[in-house]
């Protein structure tokens, strides 16, 4: 296939390997953060890692917008959703996120309306055909969303639908890798940069990162040649002693971003002063908010929500997690009392969380299966 | 996180009670564990960590929600919960605790093969056919699969009022064909209409015996280590019309169901290497990757697949990689994933290649010893991974 087949290539990968051996200093370990829940499911489905020496780890970051939604917020959701004549439509990867008294899924279950859509338009759609009905989006994403939910209000408003309204969620990237440049519990040597987000941003918001935290960051795509050709490249600035922002992604990313996006970010939503991040807890300036003038479509505005924080259980470590403290199998509830079956916490619910990436693609022994693969091959 | 919170503070008491569940008993809770010690070595701690899991996968299924949600008929985990925790709890028998497509039974001196499914299949109508067609090739496959010749069917149909007599008779004309082409007759059958929106439309639900007839002892625990798995052909092609003919993508692709029956084909298979297969199954919902993880589970080993080997059509491929679904997952109708003998692999997959259904058959993988009830995946790009049984529902109602 076409734009796909030649970012999955292994023999590419195998020279780009060895390059990355070359590259590593004797002795020195690296820690990079993928940032991006996408990077960390790549990672894993294709196992990458059998491909990196075991110098190099990559830690898995905070870019998985469902796994950093509070079950607080999950709750006030579902308490939309229970109000009279609502329908309330979300992305698929939210159903089975758990909040205090469970999830969409089980709240579909005991009798409230709730759709799967796969756009926020199709979410005005439904509010178009059911008239009587009052449809609410549970908005959730990074700045690779936003636009979208934005762009949907102002057709919304153009089009003077009453009925609509997004439940906003949208949370930032940006102050989410301060606050993790800013715990003092992580040593890390590089970032790879979120791609999707950067279409929408661009390159020029991470510039903060090596001009105040030493850090290199190189914005990177999604096929797994682009996530090692980005390794290659971070390590490059530091066997070089460089220390800058690099885009990997350029044939999608533009360095200013998508200026008409963020134009209508801004048109509809204004920042929150602060937002509770599950397992990092409340950042400041890290999420929007629907804008007064927009109030119409706020559903925060024009329903009453419980508004109660839940508190993560204290055996779950998703904040550890998040902060890529521990690796996911490190976590002690992890593959026991917290499973994609029954997810305690949210990295083990979307599948671009760390935690249920591991389980479900790389909950293996390596060393085990590499002794395997020589016999079966000598057999 | 200059913030504190002032707000009131609940917690979940259900995860509170996962955790407790889970945890050992007494003061040492912790004794045991790995402790964790930055950047040192892990291969260890993290063999510790996944025996602990696998005990923790090998308990009792347990069904812990109060009702039944989208997921129980997925086909992946939450379904297997179901099955295990519910059903076969109260019904367990011999013959029902292999949880094959069909149960083996004897009746006089007679081996039959008895199986039932039933088809919710929204649209009921879609490229290549219709729910008709597809509850009676899904019944003739199961039975085919376990080896016997598909004799009987029944069908029970479940009707919505006001669902056009025009259609049911489309659907049951559909049936008689497909039934004709499979050799079986429907012999019995049962009718019931319920109130509008208590159905959609038509619900039909077929069951049916076939003969064994070879003497052959197949099973997914029979599997062993050295064995071939082969695919008789593209997978995924039936979940991928189905979604696409819904329309909620707004993509298009030429792109038909693979529903045919299967029993030719499996003829076929077992004529020319009968003894030398181990096991076949269909891959219906929840596709080829149920089915692997069912043959590790059961016959307690590993199986390897070849990502670049397994066959999938690029209309398939180009839809799975926009949703975000691996084509292993998507439903097949026509497809049978049969497990084999070493030695008898080539003559196995030249058997099934001589039928028009087998064109595309391929072996795809190994079984292997370790690691037990797992099943890998060589990705194309050169790594490992896991596939592992479904959770959460891709496709529903594909069936």
């Amino acid at each position: 296939m076409r734009f796909v087949d030649e970012y999955r290539d292994a023999e590419k990968a195998r020279a780009l390997a060895a390059k990355i051996a070359a590259l590593c200093e004797p002795g020195r370990h690296y820690k990079f953060m993928e940032v991006c829940g996408g990077h960390t499911h790549t990672i894993y489905k294709h196992g990458l890692e059998d491909y990196l020496p075991e110098s190099i780890s990559l830690v898995h970051g905070p870019g998985c917008p469902v796994c950093v939604l509070p079950m607080g917020r999950v709750d006030d959701a579902i308490a939309l959703a229970e109000q009279p004549d609502v329908i309330m439509t979300s992305f698929g990867d939210m159903m089975r996120v758990p909040g205090g008294r469970g999830s969409f899924f089980d709240s579909s279950a005991a009798g409230t309306d709730i759709r799967m859509v796969y756009s926020p338009l199709d979410a005005l759609k439904i509010a178009r055909q059911n008239p009587d009905k009052r449809v609410i989006f549970m908005a959730i994403g990074m700045e690779t969303t936003t636009p979208s939910t934005a762009m949907t209000v102002l057709r919304a408003a153009a089009e003077g639908i009453e009925n609509f309204s997004i439940f906003c969620n949208h949370v930032m990237i940006v102050p989410a890798i301060k606050a993790i440049l800013d715990s003092p519990d992580l040593r890390l040597d590089g970032f790879i940069g979120p791609g999707h987000v950067s279409t929408v941003i661009g390159c020029r918001p991470y510039e903060y990162i090596p001009a105040e935290y030493g850090k290199p960051i190189v914005t990177a795509g999604f096929e797994p040649l682009d996530i090692l050709q980005s390794v290659y490249m971070l390590l490059q600035q530091l066997a070089e002693g460089r220390c800058e922002v690099e885009n990997q992604y350029s044939r999608v990313v533009p360095w200013d971003g998508n200026t008409v996006a963020l134009r209508a970010v801004a048109e509809v939503m204004e920042l929150r002063p602060y937002f509770e991040w599950r397992g990092l807890g409340f950042i400041s300036h890290s999420a929007l908010q629907v804008r007064e003038k927009y109030a119409a479509f706020d559903a925060e505005r024009l329903f009453k929500l419980p508004g109660v924080r839940v508190a993560d259980p204290k055996a779950c470590q998703c904040g550890e997690v998040l902060k890529g403290v521990l690796k996911p199998w490190e976590c002690k509830v992890f593959g026991t009392a917290c499973t994609p079956e029954m997810p305690i916490g949210t990295c083990m619910v979307s599948s671009e969380g760390a935690c249920a990436a591991y389980y479900n693609f790389g909950r293996f022994s390596r060393q085990r299966v590499r002794e395997v693969s020589i016999e079966s091959s000598r057999a | 996180m200059t913030h504190q919170d002032t707000t009131q503070q609940q917690r979940a008491g259900w995860a509170e009670e996962a955790v407790t569940e889970h945890s050992v008993a007494g003061p040492n809770a912790d004794a045991g564990y790995p402790t964790h010690t930055p950047g040192t070595e892990h291969t260890g701690r993290e063999q510790l960590v996944l025996e602990r899991i696998e005990r923790a996968r090998r308990a009792r299924p347990r069904v812990r929600e109060k009702l039944i949600t989208l997921a129980h008929g997925a086909g992946g985990k939450a379904t297997q919960s179901l099955i295990e925790a519910i059903f076969l709890d109260a019904f367990r028998n011999p013959l029902l605790e292999p949880l094959e497509d069909a149960a083996a039974v004897t009746v006089g001196d007679a081996r039959l093969a008895f199986t039932t499914d039933s088809y919710v299949v929204s649209p009921l109508f879609f490229p290549g056919g219709n729910i008709g067609d597809l509850a009676v090739n899904g019944t003739v496959n199961d039975l085919a699969v376990s080896g016997a010749r598909p004799a009987h069917l029944s069908a029970g149909f479940i009707l919505e009022e006001g669902f056009p007599v025009e259609d049911l008779r489309r659907i049951v004309t559909s049936m008689a064909e497909a039934a004709a082409a499979a050799g079986v007759s429907i012999v019995t059958g049962d009718t019931k209409v319920v109130q509008r929106g208590k159905a959609d439309g038509c619900y039909i639900n077929t069951a049916g015996v076939g003969l064994i007839t070879d003497g052959l002892n197949l099973g997914v625990a029979t599997a062993r280590p050295g064995d071939v798995v082969i695919v008789s052909g593209p997978v995924g092609d039936h979940g991928i019309t189905i979604m696409l003919e819904r329309g909620e993508l707004d993509l298009d692709a030429e792109l038909v169901s693979d529903t045919a029956p299967v029993h030719e084909l499996v003829r076929g298979l077992l004529d020319a290497v009968g003894p030398s297969v181990r096991a076949m199954r269909d891959a219906t919902r929840g596709g080829v990757a149920t089915i692997l993880n069912e043959v590790a589970k059961a016959a307690g080993v590993a199986v390897v697949v070849d990502e670049d080997l397994v066959p999938v059509r690029p209309e398939v491929r180009g839809a799975c990689e926009l949703l975000g679904i691996d084509p292993l997952y998507v439903a097949c109708e026509g497809r049978i994933v049969a497990i084999v003998d070493p030695a008898a692999a080539d003559d196995a997959v030249a058997a099934l290649q001589a039928h028009p259904l087998g064109t595309g058959a391929t072996a795809v993988g190994r079984v292997a010893e370790d690691p037990p009830g797992l099943v890998l995946l060589k990705t194309g790009f050169g790594g490992t991974r896991i596939i592992d049984l479904l959770v959460g529902d891709p496709l529903p109602r594909i069936c």
